[in-house]
């Protein structure tokens, strides 16, 4: 199975490398950049055969270790 | 005093705060290696600054599962001192032992210079060197720096008095222009609410010795060293 899971800042945290990347698009030409934010796409190769517990294991391991919970959200995604 | 400094792979100021240690105790620290997990008898922990782990995936992240973690949270919930200095000040908000994290900093540079602190509560072990209100000169070298907390946290912070540094201007004022990083109310160090935990993101040990251009960081060490003889 795989986990795809993206961590995202919530929103009220400054987000300085999101800023930076508007401007430069608004450098480039592109108009209409109302705001960007930046966020993290991992994924993760899982040996689990039964889909039953494998959501709440890998919410664990966002928990624990690949989101701060202190300033980032996170979606989990399971496929086959 | 019997001191630790625990070693990460990419720590980079274990030896600079070892080197202070011991011109404050007389005798070196333990080093103890990150995979360890047992911890001798001490009066405090080092947890120094670089970059552990290459600061993958955010700074501090891994090093705060680290084994020897583990026994670090143990001995700071039985008492003992914990420092964690730049990368160690990361590592212990990521471990939960201190609240709040350190962001990028708001103008996405690295900065490598020398900060004005003020001291806010000298009635620790790692601040009674100083006078309240005393203006330091210390060097800072973080890419990640901006201390951030929901209000909630910064206010209780404030309110019991465990905002131990704040930055500030040499003339001591806190505003805009002192706070090299865009941390939340110019936060440099903060305790836990026992008060045996701090992390900052300042380096007391390099500038512990006149070569060094100053030695506004000793106090640290030597205030250490009488709060624990």
């Amino acid at each position: 199975m795989k986990a795809t899971v993206h961590v995202t800042l919530k929103s009220g945290v400054l987000d300085p490398e999101g800023k930076a990347v508007q401007h430069a698009l608004e450098t480039l030409g592109f108009s209409g950049v109302n705001g960007v934010r930046q966020g993290k796409y991992i994924e993760i190769d899982l040996s689990d055969a039964d889909p039953v517990g494998t959501h709440d294991r890998v919410d664990a391991m966002c928990r624990q270790l690949l989101a701060n919970t202190v300033i980032e959200n996170y979606t989990i995604d399971i496929s086959e | 005093m019997k001191a630790a400094v625990i070693v990460f792979p990419g720590s980079n100021c274990d030896r600079d705060v070892a080197v202070a240690l011991q011109r404050a105790i007389g005798t070196p620290p333990v080093m103890v290696w990150h995979r360890d997990t047992a911890l001798p008898d001490l009066d405090l922990i080092v947890v120094p600054g670089g970059f552990s782990y290459g600061d993958y995936l955010r700074a501090g992240a891994m090093a705060a599962h680290s084994p020897i973690m583990r026994e670090v949270k143990v001995r700071a919930e039985a008492g003992v001192a914990v420092l964690g200095i730049c990368n160690g000040f990361q590592v212990l908000t990521e471990a939960g032992m201190l609240p709040g994290v350190l962001m990028r900093n708001v103008d996405l540079k690295f900065l490598c210079k020398d900060v004005h602190l003020k001291v806010d509560n000298n009635d620790t072990p790692f601040t009674r060197g100083y006078r309240l209100g005393q203006i330091l000169r210390m060097p800072i070298a973080h890419n990640e720096g901006s201390y951030f907390a929901d209000s909630d946290t910064i206010d209780r912070l404030f309110d019991t008095g465990r905002v131990a540094f704040r930055y500030c201007t040499p003339q001591g004022a806190i505003n805009g222009t002192g706070n090299p990083n865009g941390s939340q109310r110019s936060i440099a160090g903060i305790l836990n609410d026992r008060g045996n935990v701090l992390g900052l993101m300042p380096h007391p040990e390099r500038l512990a010795e006149p070569q060094h251009g100053g030695t506004d960081g000793r106090a640290m060490f030597k205030g250490l060293v009488e709060a624990f003889s």
